[in-house]
């Protein structure tokens, strides 16, 4: 949004909402079908379809940024997180039995909890944005979303809340790690640093840090 | 750019997406054959075998396409279009040669082929799934896993290059590429070669379909047409791989001719890269699951960030 908002200078609503364009049209088709896809992914029974509904939700939200001409985001949408999905049904391969058709325990007693959650998230961002943005209209005009464009404005205009953010992911990155090696502290020896344990095959071990 | 245009456009890429494949796959047919003392196809077509992939494909029509009886229908019947389609849409943003001879230029041409290949790879995981066979499955992992350890060091080395030009967009790489940028790029060239192989399970990097251990991996349990698609899918991304390959580090279009035989240098460099992958798989012997995985993370990896530590170094020191 604040790319969006910093494409060009917001001006009171010269159009009416009632006669909408081609794109418009197209792009509550598409966050139709992303809902629709989400909702599936959330609500189905069988593991690999909920990772597969939501690589289809996630392409849509790719076709919503190219709406928008922000082709740059698009890709990395399309990079990042499609690329993530992968991983995602990797582990849940890994991590249970990945059986065909319906998993009998999947399912959480957590889940009204879940919704309410979700409702009130969508419920704060939706009125954020509406109130923030009202009935104002962006012009996009073409190139608006190129990569030079984004560029100019994340490492201009934004780099500190970019960095902000990476340093965000990082904690959370070696938080990962910490959590994940908590088991074996105090039980066995620990490994002198810097140096790999003979026997320990190389590759799985750093393959799935990754 | 008018709609006749447009669709003519769309056509041609279709027409190379459905005859380079078969005439990679002939030479690999040919090649191999010779390179073992052996003569390959001799009699579809009647000249030197030339029809036998057109016979294959024909043969794979007529098959008779089965789903196993606990596969997950709609998931199994998807996959191999879930693994084709993607490298058709690469095709269409490959440059051949200058002035707008491409299917469609996109801005951020990199980005989106990289992105748009690794959703090839979901394919062959949905195939390896859904089968309901525990090779398959297997298969499927080997190809996840291997896709990502190998997708890294792919993007660096193409982000090397997109460093050296300043631009993300395919033509525009073309467009700044200087002859010295060949040895300035060899390493990171080597590195996104090598990657591109292993994504695409060919020779040596093969273990996701290591016939000796897990019968034909994720592909185990396909029949008929849908086999010939990941079979085509196996080729087309040979020819995707050596394209890009062409485009980001072997100056695609660029060549002792006059800038209207371009096409001609672009497919020539392609089809010499396609040569070499042919030569490879007759040359290596497969490596294990852990050799591949060491390789990936402590040679291409490593490799690539000193591809692009040099790729800054040098770019900073001839523009100030």
């Amino acid at each position: 949004m604040s790319l969006l908002a910093a494409a060009g200078p917001l001006e009171p609503a010269a159009r009416s909402f009632l006669s909408p364009t081609g794109v418009e049209i197209v792009f509550l088709l598409v966050g139709v079908a992303v809902l629709g896809a989400a909702l599936v992914t959330v609500t189905t029974r069988q593991l690999v379809h909920a990772a597969l509904w939501l690589v289809v939700a996630l392409g849509g939200l790719a076709v919503e940024f190219l709406l928008l001409t922000a082709e740059f985001i698009a890709w990395v949408q399309v990079l990042i997180y499609l690329g993530s999905v992968v991983v995602l049904v990797l582990f849940g391969l890994m991590l249970t039995k990945a059986p065909i058709g319906r998993s009998p325990d999947a399912d959480s007693g957590n889940r009204w909890a879940a919704l309410a959650v979700g409702l009130a998230t969508a419920g704060t961002l939706v009125t954020l944005v509406v109130d923030a943005f009202r009935t104002s209209w962006i012009d996009l005009g073409a190139g608006a979303g190129s990569a030079k464009a984004t560029g100019e404005y994340l490492f201009r205009h934004w780099v500190l809340p970019f960095e902000a953010l990476s340093v965000l992911l990082l904690a959370a990155l070696v938080g990962a790690i910490v959590l994940s090696r908590r088991d074996d502290e105090g039980k066995k020896p620990r490994p002198r640093p810097g140096k790999l344990r003979a026997g320990k095959p190389v590759g799985t071990s750093s393959g799935k840090e990754s | 750019m008018t709609f006749l245009e447009m669709l003519l456009r769309c056509v041609a890429v279709l027409m190379v997406f459905l005859v380079f494949p078969l005439v990679i796959g002939q030479t690999e047919h040919k090649v191999m054959a010779h390179m073992q003392g052996r003569l390959g196809p001799m009699y579809a077509g009647g000249f030197h075998g030339w029809a036998q992939l057109v016979a294959d494909g024909v043969k794979f029509v007529q098959k008779e396409d089965i789903v196993p009886a606990d596969a997950d229908r709609r998931v199994f019947q998807l996959a191999p279009a879930v693994a084709l389609l993607p490298y058709l849409v690469v095709l269409l943003v490959i440059p051949v040669g200058p002035g707008g001879f491409v299917g469609q230029a996109v801005d951020a041409g990199i980005f989106f082929v990289l992105a748009v290949m690794g959703i090839g790879v979901l394919g062959s995981l949905m195939a390896g799934w859904a089968s309901a066979n525990k090779f398959s499955l297997l298969g499927g992992l080997r190809t996840a896993a291997q896709l990502m350890a190998y997708e890294l060091p792919m993007l660096l080395a193409a982000a090397s290059v997109a460093m050296a030009a300043g631009t993300l967009s395919l033509p525009g790489i073309l467009e700044q590429f200087e002859w010295w940028w060949v040895p300035w790029q060899i390493v990171g060239a080597f590195v996104f070669f090598v990657a591109g192989l292993a994504e695409l399970q060919r020779p040596p990097f093969d273990m996701p379909v290591a016939d000796s251990e897990i019968i034909f991996g994720a592909y185990t349990e396909y029949t008929g047409i849908r086999f010939a698609f990941f079979l085509l899918s196996e080729y087309v991304g040979i020819l995707v791989i050596s394209a890009l390959t062409t485009v980001l580090f072997l100056g695609g279009w660029h060549g002792p001719l006059p800038d209207q035989l371009g096409w001609l240098w672009t497919i020539l460099k392609t089809f010499a890269l396609a040569l070499v992958v042919i030569w490879l798989r007759v040359t290596f012997p497969r490596l294990r699951e852990d050799q591949l995985m060491r390789f990936a993370w402590t040679t291409l990896i490593p490799l690539a960030l000193a591809q692009l530590a040099l790729t800054g170094i040098v770019k900073v020191a001839i523009t100030s």
